[in-house]
């Protein structure tokens, strides 16, 4: 038995001493509730560091397997990032959570299918690469844009002043229209991008082969993102989205136009989650079908939630630590506890997060910390 | 003409009735308070003028115009600036960015630098903190805030809704000294106060509003001692 081995039960054995010692403190007060939350709050962490115990010491992954796991987390994370933020965004203005945004996300990598391969076909992603992802982004972006823009005038403006429930239904709703157009135009197939040749070289990080393209993922992604940052904290309609967010009409006697602002932010979440699209085309080029935006769509809604829904600065790292955990859980975790085909579980774990998340800290994991820093 | 003319306006909340036909003038250079309890619609009023609030009857002229037909955010660029029953500060934005929102119809770079320089030259205050978040700040700091924030637009008319309202009488004395400076630079002000004392002391003319009627108008000294305006409104036996 190594030492490892040994510090891990250590610390299992601390947060089962903790866990008796908090019962000891307020079992009194407990309700039946809080037994099963108990149960929770003692059974998951316990659940993660036997299963971590496990992997490592069994020696099973080597360092470089482990850095290829993270950077694919991260890649897979960034996606999650950009199309969270265009969820937070808009529930910071509108309180309300636009689920057709996973939608505007589909459409923008369909979109992005096309501009790629008509690309392809004229040789442009071989001759300039970045000039080649310049303008499939660009066009993704615009395209999704409108689509999102289209959405909150048609659907979702008449109901700014109706319950928040017939929002919300109504964006489910807007979520099939856009599925079912996209499935009527182009039919139910899936259509896979083209090659990018420059794309396939990978560099060696740490020993382990990282494809180029993972790395071009997470730079662009954290480009778009540093954009969003800078034109929220300093820009002048940044500064009138935050102000709309606060109090709306106080910022109609500011003279600020409050459904423009509502337009802009849409605008925006939607040039993000199309530029999404086109990084989801480079990442993992299987291919595009009308269905493909549900998965990252409640994805990044559950990085939204993370990272505490409505705070800009939270999407953006709990959709990478989403992007993580998946990556590297299966095979952590759920691996180490003897479970069979632990990849399959990949989306058992986002949505444990989830729902962990909304138990335990409804505030999201970074909300609090982050408003209070800045108060 | 007057720079202010409300006409007979009637304003509702669903179907309960709060402006009952207000008429009322406010002529360039005034001060005019708007007095009465709680409920008597002062607040209605001021948000009818400034078209949070759309009449049902009646019209709003400024400067002669029909401002009804606008929406609310172009009042600012007609020349109404207000500072909202308390406040509303943007707590999560910085003095200066506060500032910046208050000048947001403007495209003017240096004259909005040099009119944040003012704001903080009126009240130190502000330029100690101006990096600081709003709603870190005592109620009367917002309370400069805000006014200071209204001024930023360059209103011809200035409307304050309660500015006395939480503050200590330090900090009143200070808000009201602040109020005649400003009339005295050239903002008409429409001012709407429960504090009837201070207001009808600095104010030129009065209304006095009762379940959204005017029953009273009058020169703030007249107001001031007449009988039932003091024991209704001043605590004067």
């Amino acid at each position: 038995m190594d030492i490892t081995y040994w510090i891990f039960n250590l610390i299992i054995l601390a947060v089962i001493v903790y866990s008796i010692y908090w019962v000891y403190k307020s079992y009194k007060t407990f309700t039946w509730v809080d037994w099963i939350l108990l149960l929770f709050r003692l059974g998951l962490p316990i659940f993660l560091l036997v299963g971590m115990r496990n992997t490592i010491v069994s020696g099973k992954y080597s360092l470089d397997q482990w850095v290829s796991l993270i950077i694919s987390g991260l890649a897979q994370g960034s996606i999650y990032a950009l199309i969270a933020l265009g969820y937070t965004l808009v529930y910071g203005i509108l309180l309300m959570i636009n689920f057709a945004h996973g939608d505007v996300f589909m459409a923008g990598a369909f979109c992005a299918y096309f501009v790629a391969n008509a690309l392809a076909k004229a040789g442009f992603w071989q001759s300039s690469p970045i000039v080649a992802i310049a303008i499939t982004i660009a066009v993704a972006a615009l395209v999704s844009m409108s689509i999102a823009v289209t959405l909150e005038k048609l659907a979702y403006r008449p109901l700014r002043s109706a319950p928040r429930l017939n929002v919300l239904i109504t964006a489910i709703g807007a979520s099939f229209v856009i599925q079912y157009l996209i499935k009527g135009f182009f039919g139910s197939a899936v259509r896979a991008y083209p090659e990018v040749a420059p794309l396939k070289a990978s560099i060696p990080i740490l020993g382990a082969k990282v494809p180029l393209a993972q790395l071009v993922v997470l730079l662009i992604a954290m480009i778009l993102m540093g954009l969003l940052y800078l034109l929220v904290e300093k820009t002048k309609m940044g500064k009138a989205m935050r102000a709309v967010s606060e109090n709306k009409e106080v910022a109609r006697l500011m003279g600020i136009d409050v459904n423009q602002v509502i337009a802009f932010t849409f605008a925006i979440g939607g040039a993000l989650a199309g530029a999404a699209g086109v990084i989801e085309g480079l990442y993992s080029p299987q291919g595009v079908t009308f269905t493909m935006g549900f998965f990252p769509g409640v994805k990044a809604f559950t990085a939204a939630v993370l990272g505490g829904i409505g705070n800009i600065p939270g999407a953006m790292p709990s959709g990478l630590v989403l992007g993580v955990f998946e990556s590297l859980g299966p095979n952590l975790v759920l691996g180490g506890l003897g479970i069979p085909s632990a990849n399959q579980l990949k989306d058992a774990i986002a949505f444990l997060m989830l729902v962990m998340v909304l138990i335990f800290r409804p505030s999201g994991i970074l909300g609090e910390k982050l408003s209070e820093k800045k108060a | 003409m007057a720079l202010l003319e409300v006409e007979n306006v009637h304003a509702y909340y669903g179907n309960i009735h709060a402006l009952k036909g207000i008429s009322l003038t406010v002529e360039k250079g005034e001060i005019v308070t708007l007095i009465g309890g709680n409920g008597a619609g002062k607040s209605t009023t001021l948000r009818t003028i400034s078209a949070l609030m759309k009449p049902r009857e009646g019209k709003v002229l400024f400067e002669g115009n029909d401002l009804s037909k606008y929406p609310p955010h172009n009042m600012v660029r007609h020349g109404i600036a207000m500072v909202p029953e308390g406040r509303g500060v943007f707590a999560k934005m910085t003095v200066r960015e506060n500032l910046e929102m208050g000048a947001y119809y403007r495209n003017d770079k240096a004259g909005i630098e040099a009119d944040i320089e003012n704001a903080y030259t009126l009240f130190p205050r502000l330029g100690e903190r101006r990096s600081q978040l709003a709603g870190t700040m005592s109620g009367g700091e917002q309370q400069m805030l805000a006014m200071t924030r209204a001024l930023m637009a360059r209103p011809r008319l200035l409307l304050m809704d309660e500015p006395s309202m939480g503050l200590a009488p330090v900090l009143v004395d200070v808000i009201f000294d602040t109020i005649v400076k400003v009339n005295e630079q050239g903002t008409t002000v429409l001012l709407v106060e429960q504090n009837a004392s201070m207001a009808l002391q600095i104010a030129n003319r009065g209304y006095v509003l009762q379940t959204g009627e005017i029953v009273m108008s009058a020169d703030a000294k007249v107001l001031k001692n007449d009988p039932s305006v003091q024991k209704a409104y001043l605590g004067i036996d």
